[in-house]
């Protein structure tokens, strides 16, 4: 039965009821009530953050970790606007996530009033919908509609927006079955054709590959699960983009490891010479794709997504199938099975040879050192030492975290959280902390570089509040190394405000935020550095000194197609020319 | 240009279609989209052509079910086909967005658009100018001594050639609504 609430009670119910166990948030003027009705409850968690950026990287690290959608609660004005980042980021890698913010009372809006922001105007673009809400009666309907939206179809971000008297109002609360239901229902079974056109591809297909990504992490644990039970039938490479790592196991023998520009050679060369791609949940983003019109010119391909604008965007394919991955994977599979499980096992050792002549040549090689730390080899000792601990890994962005996807292994999905479409320094921080809460037992490790930790540091203070154990794992190179990558490939080795003249001192930071801090600069102490991190129980901060002009490889240039990888450092000498240049 | 100067080979058949014609690849199409009235509406679906790079060459939105709070877009845009298809994609998946029709490829439809052109002139113009508005079947909605309002309705291409043809004759303004469209026959959209 409906009953009557305030505003601000319609709030905590409406979570309560959403089954949300943990708030991400920061209080403030416009957001004091629904603070009020917090502090009188014991069932949802609220994790103050130390900037509202951080509780939307929490909550994403929350929400990729668990299937869950992640919850923030801000303030008006400035509160929104440094919502922002996560939104958009939260936008880009399909999070579900809902933000709600405080907003001036109604018959302030639009005054200039203290701490007003047109925040439904700011976030428009980057949310998948957002509300403001004026009348008290539409809270429950519209925050019930608010986790539908984000769930629903293709994830994403959605923001509500309450003006500070519709949260001291009183109004009807509806419970989410009460509420009106919003006519918002994307298509998660694919068509018949589809399928069966799929299933003789797969019939037919000599060469082909399973390029994967993030949307088979997103349709859920059943997604991943079936799509091993299609590549260990089928016995299909399988590659995946940055999102989707661990929806195939990296122990799995089918495995070719990550694509794309720092993507594993023998993924991309059999990405440029399949002839059957199968791409699934993935949205043929510009790094994986390099030059469009040298992507993988001879091969068929199908697409599964459940966005129908992802299809065809940028790529032309020959089979589009709208759908769910693990609605669609179970329908295929059931399919291809009941037609007598074929495929072209003549050519597939064919095919198979040649990937192994590809991995042969090592991609991941590089120059090891006995003086110096190089990157590689720390990530190396990280993964040998923290192999077989549940463990879940966040990273910032830049040179570490396409060294991390390359050097770690993931055997199951939701244990990888990086930003992997808008490339957010700062992710990691309060992304490995929205993880451990989630899985408070649980070994979470952000692998960072220097310059991204320092975006989001300040998150430390909230880990060490609530006990979450996170470890940060720095390569400290002194350098925002990616950028000073692409200045020595591209820019004449004019390293342009690409390394940091002062640094703060790492352990003693550690030790002033109340984290434990450890430092480590020679090869031969860093096994015993890294346990010694992994033992202690509570927050670290791992300031690994590392080679400072270490540049990842392999490399797709800017403008450069598949089969024009860069392999090492011989070979960067004009690597990307002028139209490539252009190119991010 | 006017009706008199029409290129050799041209795709404008007549003195009716004077619109540019398009660069290569690129097709203009009509869209039709219904959307649950909210507010915002209207800034999501414009925020949606801004910020892909999509053109709008004409829009027109109005409410058309008052009970069921439906408003009605009426979209001309260009592009290559690809892109196109992008944009109805885009449309269609937004949460506000009932229902997108293609209605240039779904059939044939009518379009129409209605202008207010002022034309300010005496003597041998005013004449003229009366006398072309009764061949367009425009109609005088507001006379001075020295000026007429012209009311006139149809495709665009006819709005064009009439507005063409007052510039000489002393055209001071013009108020256009963008087109309006609906399919032809009994079914709906």
């Amino acid at each position: 039965m409906p009953r009557e609430m305030t505003g601000a009670q319609i709030v905590v119910q409406a979570l309560k009821d959403q089954g949300v166990d943990t708030v991400f948030g920061y209080p403030g003027g416009a957001v004091l009530p629904i603070y009020d009705e917090i502090f009188k409850q014991n069932d949802i968690k609220h994790i103050l953050v130390r900037h509202e950026q951080g509780a939307t990287h929490a909550a994403e690290g929350y929400a990729r970790s668990t299937g869950k959608p992640g919850v923030v609660l801000v303030t008006s004005g400035p509160g929104a606007t440094n919502a922002v980042t996560g939104l958009t980021d939260a936008l880009m890698d399909s999070i579900p996530m809902i933000v709600l913010t405080g907003q001036v009372p109604t018959f302030l809006i639009g005054s200039d009033g203290f701490q007003e922001a047109d925040t439904v105007g700011i976030t428009r673009p980057c949310t998948k919908h957002n509300w403001l809400v004026k009348e008290t009666d539409h809270l429950a309907d519209t925050l019930h509609q608010a986790f539908h939206v984000a769930m629903a179809g293709r994830p994403g971000p959605v923001l509500v927006d309450i003006p500070k008297d519709v949260q001291f109002a009183t109004g009807m609360y509806n419970s989410p079955e009460e509420a009106e239901e919003l006519p918002y229902n994307p298509r998660r079974e694919p068509e018949d054709d589809a399928v069966m056109a799929m299933v003789e591809m797969i019939e037919t297909a000599e060469r082909p590959i399973l390029y994967t990504g993030g949307g088979v992490i997103n349709s859920g644990d059943r997604a991943s699960a079936l799509l091993r039970e299609l590549a260990e039938e089928t016995g299909f490479p399988v590659t995946s983009t940055l999102m989707g790592l661990g929806c195939y196991p990296a122990s799995g023998k089918l495995w070719l490891g990550m694509l794309g520009m720092h993507g594993m050679y023998e993924a991309n060369m059999a990405m440029h010479g399949c002839d059957a791609m199968f791409c699934i949940g993935a949205r043929f983003d510009d790094r994986i794709t390099g030059r469009l019109d040298a992507f993988s010119p001879g091969s068929k391909k199908a697409h599964i997504d459940i966005d129908p604008s992802s299809i065809n965007k940028n790529v032309h394919v020959d089979v589009p199938i709208l759908g769910d991955v693990a609605e669609t994977l179970e329908r295929v599979l059931a399919k291809w099975r009941a037609r007598g499980a074929q495929t072209r096992r003549d050519r597939l050792a064919g095919w198979w040879t040649q990937i192994e002549a590809w991995k042969a040549i090592k991609c991941l090689t590089y120059k090891p050192s006995k003086s110096v730390i190089k990157p590689q080899y720390a990530l190396e000792r990280l993964e040998a030492l923290t192999r077989g601990r549940d463990r879940y890994i966040t990273t910032e962005v830049g040179q570490h975290q396409m060294w991390a996807a390359q050097f770690l292994r993931f055997d199951e999905p939701k244990r990888w959280m990086t930003s992997g479409g808008l490339g957010t320094m700062g992710y990691g921080v309060p992304a490995s902390i929205g993880v451990q809460i989630a899985h408070p037992e649980a070994l979470v490790i952000n692998v960072a570089g220097e310059a991204s930790f320092m975006m989001t540091m300040q998150e430390l203070s909230c880990a060490v509040q609530y006990m979450a154990p996170v470890k940060q794992f720095i390569l400290n190179n002194e350098r925002l190394g990616m950028v000073r990558q692409w200045q020595q490939l591209l820019h004449g080795e004019r390293y342009s405000h690409s390394y940091s003249e002062a640094l703060p001192d790492f352990v003693k930071m550690a030790e002033a935020f109340g984290c434990k801090g450890i430092r480590c600069t020679d090869p031969a102490d860093l096994d015993d550095a890294i346990q010694e991190m992994l033992d202690y129980d509570g927050p670290v901060i791992f300031d690994c000194l590392v080679e400072k002009h270490e540049n990842c490889f392999p490399m797709i240039p800017s403008g450069k197609a598949h089969n024009e990888m860069l392999l090492g450092e011989a070979s960067t000498e004009g690597a990307i020319d002028v139209s490539g240049s252009v190119l991010v | 240009m006017n009706a008199l100067n029409i290129p050799q080979g041209s795709t404008a058949h007549s003195a009716y279609s004077l619109r540019p014609t398009l660069p290569e690849g690129e097709e203009r199409r009509t869209l039709a989209v219904l959307v649950r009235n909210e507010a915002g509406v209207l800034a999501r679906v414009i925020g949606l052509f801004s910020g892909r790079g999509y053109n709008i060459e004409s829009l027109t939105v109005s409410e058309t079910d008052h009970a069921s709070r439906r408003s009605r877009i009426t979209v001309v845009t260009t592009g290559e086909p690809a892109i196109i298809e992008q944009i109805k994609a885009q449309l269609s998946r937004m949460v506000v967005v009932i229902d997108v029709h293609d209605l240039t490829m779904e059939g044939p439809s009518v379009e129409r658009e209605l202008a207010l052109i002022k034309v300010a002139c005496t003597g041998e113009a005013r004449v003229e100018a009366l006398r072309m508005s009764q061949v367009f079947r425009a109609s005088v909605v507001d006379t001075t001594l020295k000026s007429f309002v012209f009311e006139l309705t149809g495709a665009p291409d006819k709005i064009d050639a009439f507005v063409e043809l007052m510039a000489p004759l002393g055209l001071v303004d013009v108020s256009r609504t963008g087109v309006a469209a609906i399919k032809r026959g009994p079914d709906p959209m």
